[in-house]
Formats: C-alpha cells, structure tokens, sequence
C-alpha cells in the first residue's frame, strides 16, 4: 500500500513542480505519457490476458504441492518453470515462499523461484516483444534464467543445503 | 491476407474466446474461470493504479530531462558508472518488469547505453528495494544478501556482453514493433 503513497507523491509533486515551471511544456509532458500509454496498451491487455489464465492453471497450491516433495534438481527446475511462467506481487509470493521454507523447501529451490519470477517473464513477453522484438526478448530471459540457476546455486552452497 | 493481419485475426478472436469463457464459467459456476476472472479483476486494478502515474513519470522525463545529461550518466562512455546508475535507478521503480520496459525505451531514446538499459531492466527485477525490505522480512537478510551480491554483477557483465553484441549488430529498440 504504502508504496503506492510513495508513487502518487512523487508523481503529484513531480506534475506541480513542473506546471509551476512551465504551463505549456507541462501539458505536452501529459500528452505523451497519454500518447505512449495508449500505443502499449494492447500488449498490457494480452499480458492480463495471459497472466489471468497461468494463474487459474497453476495456483499456488499447486506450486506448493509440487515443490514440497520434489528433490534438489528436479525441484530446482520446476521452481525455475513456475517462476518463469507467473507472475506475482511480492506480497503474495513471499508469504507464499514462508510456507514453503516451514514445508521444509531448501532456500536453493525458493530462490530459483523466486529469482525467475522476478527477472524470467513469460506473461510479460508480450510487452517486451514489443519494445525488443522477439529475438531480443527470448535472449534476455534465457540469460535471466541462467543468472537464476546461478544464483540458486551460490544459495545452495552457502546455505550448507548444496555439498560440492 | 498478410502474416500481420493473420495474427491480428487470430488474436482478436483469441481474446473474444476468452471474454465468452468468462461469461459461461459465471453462468455455469465453473471453478477454474471464475479464477480466471478474479485473477484478471485483480491485475487489471494492479495495472490501472500503477500504470497511470508511471506514465505520467515517463512524459515529465521526455519534457524535462536533456538528452546530454543522459548520455553522461548512462551513455556509452560512462562505463561502469552508468550501470551502477541503472541498478540505483531500478531500485525505485515500481511494479517490475512491465514499468521497466517502457523506462528504459525513453532512457534508450535519451542516449542511454544499451548495456546499461539491459542492467536497467534486470535490476528493477531484482533490485527494487520494498520488494527487498519483504523478502528479507520473510526469508531472511542472508539470503537477500547473497541473492543481491551474486546477481548484480552478474547482470552487469552479461548486459555488457549483451549490449556490445547487439550494438555491433546495429540492433535498435522500437516502439511497437
């Protein structure tokens, strides 16, 4: 909630600054973020579309289910699909990991969860795709992904749970 | 009919399907689409509160802010100190990904590097800092700070390599493309 208090002062604060400064130059500032909003729009409405759907497939239940009686690799790697694939606000997806780490989850699998759920984008892919183009899009996330495995590895081992 | 219209056709019909899915789930109580309109219900609200105001945010930077001061700070020659801007930057920015993307297409048309648009997007990712703040509340500091202090530099070389690659390809960003 709170950061939505920091995002609108901000903004109101921003917007009054500037008309104080330039009643003109203020306007045509509007009239651009209303001209780029409208261009990208569609491209949110798939998002919506798309994240709308994953979620019904793959509620968290299903998550929890799945990454509680798995071992270390596969866990690992259907953490990272199921991070990859959602999409989620910190607060539910951290409570969410709380009850993972009491269902005896190792942090290695909740940070490929959460690492991929962050940075790997496919709900968002639409959005990309449009700013990057595809080739671009695909190239990103698949070295997003990588640095997830990454880190979930460095988690692994120095959390004691991965034994080299 | 051109490959564009094609997918435009398809699409649209797509998103139809789904509108009549929506609809039959509510008068057939069927589970998994009500689900799916609570879930849409929910993001949509999300988007409308967060995408406004950013956008706002993002016409004030294309008025205000000069095209040389961003190509000082984030610019191809400001090297390291351009990507240690973007990850600062990324840290208060808001929603994730989907309000980085059009940032960092009007940093990238101001003169940002593209290297540092790549460490722009992956760190509002990963490195905004609420978000932080509730992850170390729920999992632990030492595991925010292990996540952070492997995965910043990480991104950094990579949108490195990945924006000297993509710069010696000619590659540019574009508005809806």
């Amino acid at each position: 909630m709170w950061r939505m208090i920091y995002l609108y002062l901000v903004v109101f604060i921003a917007l009054g600054v500037s008309f104080a400064a330039d009643r003109k130059k203020t306007y045509g500032a509007l009239k651009i973020a209303y001209k780029k909003f409208v261009k990208i729009l569609p491209a949110f409405a798939s998002m919506l579309v798309l994240v709308s759907i994953i979620l019904a497939l793959v509620p968290n239940s299903l998550i929890a289910h799945y990454l509680g009686r798995s071992n270390m690799v596969t866990g690992v790697l259907l953490a990272s699909f199921f991070g990859s694939i959602t999409l989620m606000p910190g607060f539910i997806a951290y409570p969410l990991c709380g009850i993972l780490l009491k269902k005896g989850v190792t942090y290695t699998v909740i940070a490929a969860f959460t690492t991929t759920l962050m940075m790997v984008g496919f709900v968002t892919f639409p959005i990309e795709k449009r700013y990057f183009g595809w080739k671009v899009a695909v190239l990103r996330n698949g070295l997003s992904l990588l640095i997830a495995l990454s880190v979930a590895m460095t988690i692994g081992i120095l959390f004691g749970e991965v034994l080299l | 009919m051109t490959t564009k219209q094609l997918v435009r056709s398809v699409k649209a019909a797509g998103f139809v399907a789904y509108a009549f899915f929506l609809i039959f789930s509510f008068l057939k109580g069927f589970e998994p689409g009500k689900r799916m309109a609570f879930n849409l219900r929910y993001f949509s609200l999300e988007m409308a509160k967060i995408l406004p105001p950013a956008f706002v945010l993002i016409g004030l930077f294309e008025i205000w802010v000069k095209k040389a001061t961003i190509e000082k700070h984030f610019g191809s020659q400001s090297g390291l100190r351009g990507h240690i801007g973007g990850v600062l930057l990324a840290g208060t920015t808001v929603g994730g990904l989907y309000v980085a993307f059009p940032v960092a297409y009007s940093l990238y048309r101001k003169g940002a590097d593209l290297g540092v648009i790549f460490t722009y997007i992956a760190a509002s990712a990963i490195c905004r800092v609420p978000m932080t703040i509730f992850e170390a509340s729920f999992l632990g500091l030492k595991f925010s700070i292990i996540r952070l202090s492997v995965s910043i530099p990480l991104v950094i070389v990579s949108s490195i390599l990945l924006g000297k690659y993509l710069t010696r390809k000619g590659y540019q960003i574009r508005e809806g493309g």
